[in-house]
């Protein structure tokens, strides 16, 4: 029966290989401990971002040496499961002292008491963010959890040529880019203004920021869950009526499919974030240099506003033993114009701190987008309108509801009512299941 | 004894353990101590077996192992009698060709297939354009159900095929002979005398195809981000994968854990009890 274990283990591979996964993370973290602060400090650190590891050494050649702090970066996977390890190895005791979270995973991590209030530390770099990035990593509190490192304003691609070609002028409201992409179809019906993808969360969450959405509030020690509030509602009606009136695609993003109708010029245009010229260079390459960047379509001109899609933060944890030290070292990492110019130069990320998203390494526009030389510069001036965004403690449940809720009715091209409903309700519903007071 | 406490009894102790606990959250839920483990009873249980979600998950994948196992299995039935018949040319060759594909990873085989099933970058849909037709999005509706099942059947095919041929080559050549002397041809020689010959393999293939189909989980997740057909939760394990990593919530995915173990315990037990009465009512008679 040999082949039994074999085919048995074949079948569980994929199940082992992440329960592997999680141990690992649990013990990796041994190393970092450290004795009291009377010597010298080493402190581990947990990231996605690439070379942040050369940014690290940067602090530990130069301010870290000074003080004697040595941070040692451990690279992780990104994503949803990395919020799910952190919380597993503070369970165990053996969270690093330093961990990247995204914006929206901070609530769940402060729920789950893994994140340090360093207020006292850091209270003193709330002035070098966008109010609402700031208000972000305090959850709305007088706590600060967290220390703003990347952030993702949200703003519009298109292609310059193409719009020339058929005569389009850029949307400047959300009335006029539907207005855009019915005279695309008249124009020319295989080709679609863009698509509506149901497979990233965090760009429905951006437009519904921008809209003016609050998805979580506090109102004494209850949670308030506004996902389907009025703004959201508008959104999701925006959307879910193009795509039924057929004039925008309804394929997921990210897809190999995806990929080539934007390199082909099938979709012409993009609702994205800074991070954008990134993922065209990967994934339309044949169009470089065709490309430009505009503000994000308005629902009222006279109040420009921009949602925010993906982003992160450095955050310290309880289990640190030296918070100080760790708080010192995100703050330094976020704030300080040598370390922030590393992490545009390293890392490739945009920087939360305002005084950084022009100069430096971001004088110059990305090497795709070389027809648009003030790139960055009217890049900063979209990311100074970034509206508030109020994240919860089951982000992760209504980010999974949106998935399958919302590709269901894309696919059915049926509008996004009750998608909306179902996400609305399943985050209650989980709020309450986990004993959460929920305010109604 | 002892390794069979340490790495099997203990786990599976632990999750039934993790199962019977849940965290309890006061107001908020921000701050220390507003976390709590507490007895949880059954309620894991209860609520994992009015989970819509999950039921719904098991049906899918009830639908799509109805697809696997009978096209699987009879292709690598018909394709081991195949080579077993000294007629056949390149026999090794073909065999190994045959195989081949169980030794591609399933991650890496859904991804292959993935492509192909993409109108838009398809090489067949290009064909198919050549002569003006246009190939059907495969992702979507009932033909998902196919697109998958014919993953995991240029999969596994090889393996049991490999199964039954060996079983197939540990009969005595005197009953090939006897037959032939009475006058069977080769046909009937495969259907009254071959495949009752191999019957317990085709049992064990059998059984050990309905475990690895309640357990499908990689080819739907990989395909997942290619198509909005394929949902977080389409199999029980992916919805286990969810509550576990994604929501956080140990204990409830401990519970559907246990669940999906039992019924798989169940369903394939169950078989072969089925499977040895009945051969057991054969030979008596």
């Amino acid at each position: 029966m040999s082949y039994a274990s074999y085919r048995r283990f074949l079948a569980m591979s994929a199940a082992v290989a992440l329960g592997g996964s999680v141990l690992a993370g649990c013990g990796s973290s041994d190393d970092g401990d450290a004795g009291a602060r009377s010597g010298p400090v080493e402190l581990t650190y947990w990231a996605w971002a690439p070379g942040l590891d050369k940014v690290a050494d940067l602090w530990n050649k130069g301010p870290g040496k000074k003080e004697q702090i040595t941070v040692t970066v451990k690279k992780q996977a990104s994503g949803d499961d990395l919020v799910t390890k952190i919380v597993t190895a503070a369970k165990a005791k053996q969270a690093p002292d330093l961990v990247q979270a995204e914006y929206q995973a901070l609530p769940t991590l402060v729920s789950n008491d893994v994140l340090a209030d360093i207020s006292d530390e850091a209270d003193g770099a709330r002035g070098a963010f966008a109010p609402g990035v700031w208000q972000q990593v305090t959850l709305g509190s007088d706590a600060v959890y967290a220390i703003p490192q990347d952030s993702g304003p949200m703003m519009f691609y298109y292609r310059e040529d193409l719009f020339e070609k058929y005569g389009l002028k850029v949307p400047a409201t959300w009335d006029e880019f539907a207005e855009t992409a019915r005279a695309l179809k008249k124009k020319a019906p295989d080709k679609d203004l863009t698509t509506f993808s149901a497979n990233d969360s965090g760009l429905f969450a951006g437009l519904a920021q921008q809209a003016g959405a609050r998805w979580w509030t506090t109102e004494g020690d209850k949670w308030k869950v506004g996902i389907d509030d009025a703004a959201t509602r508008k959104v999701a009606d925006f959307w879910g009526g193009l795509v039924a009136e057929d004039v925008i695609d309804n394929q997921p993003m990210y897809t190999p499919a995806w990929n080539k109708a934007l390199n082909t010029g099938q979709q012409i245009g993009w609702v994205s974030a800074v991070w954008a010229p990134g993922t065209l260079t990967t994934a339309a390459p044949d169009t470089k240099g065709k490309w430009a960047m505009a503000p994000l379509p308005q629902w009222t001109a006279s109040k420009p506003a921009t949602g925010s899609w993906g982003g992160s933060t450095t955050a310290v944890t309880n289990d640190s033993e030296h918070k100080a030290a760790a708080a010192a070292f995100a703050t330094w990492l976020n704030t300080d114009p040598k370390a922030l110019a590393a992490l545009a130069e390293e890392s490739g990320i945009y920087p939360a701190a305002t005084a950084a998203q022009t100069g430096g390494a971001l004088a110059e526009a990305p090497d795709y987008f070389s027809n648009q030389p003030d790139f960055y510069t009217e890049a900063a001036a979209i990311a100074k309108t970034t509206a508030p965004a109020a994240w919860g403690p089951n982000v992760n449940v209504a980010y999974t509801t949106f998935k399958d809720a919302f590709g269901r009715a894309a696919k059915n091209k049926s509008g996004f009512g009750a998608a909306l409903t179902a996400m609305q309700d399943k985050t209650v519903a989980d709020l309450k299941k986990n004993g959460f007071g929920v305010a109604r | 004894m002892v390794l069979f406490l340490l790495f099997f009894a203990l786990p599976i102790g632990y999750a039934g353990y993790l199962s019977l606990r849940k965290v309890e959250i006061k107001g908020l839920g921000l701050g220390h101590g507003a976390r709590q483990e507490v007895w949880a009873g059954l309620a894991n249980y209860t609520d994992a077996l009015t989970d819509s979600e999950l039921l719904d998950g098991a049906l899918r994948v009830l639908g799509y192992g109805a697809i696997v196992v009978p096209v699987m299995l009879g292709l690598a039935l018909v394709l081991a009698l195949l080579l077993d018949t000294d007629r056949i040319r390149l026999a090794s060759f073909s065999r190994l060709a045959i195989f081949l594909p169980y030794a591609i990873p399933g991650v890496v085989a859904a991804l292959l297939w993935g492509f192909l099933y993409l109108p838009a970058v398809s090489p067949f849909a290009y064909l198919l354009e050549g002569v003006g037709l246009s190939q059907p999005d495969l992702l979507d509706g009932a033909p998902l159900y196919g697109a998958l099942a014919n993953i995991a059947v240029w999969g596994g095919t090889g393996f049991n095929m490999i199964v039954i041929y060996t079983s197939l080559r540990a009969i005595p050549v005197e009953v090939y002979e006897a037959a032939r002397l009475d006058g069977c041809t080769p046909l009937q020689i495969a259907l009254r005398i071959k495949i009752p010959m191999v019957a317990p393999s085709l049992v064990l293939t059998f059984f050990f195809s309905i475990i690895a189909t309640l357990q499908v989980f990689a080819e739907p997740t990989t395909l997942k981000p290619l198509t909005n057909s394929v949902s977080t939760t389409w199999s029980p394990l992916m919805k286990v994968y969810q509550d576990a990593f994604v929501k956080g919530d140990i204990h409830a995915a401990a519970a559907e854990a246990v669940l999906i173990a039992a019924a798989t315990l169940l369903l394939s037990f169950g078989f072969l009890r089925l499977a040895n009465s009945r051969t057991k009512q054969g030979a008596s008679q």
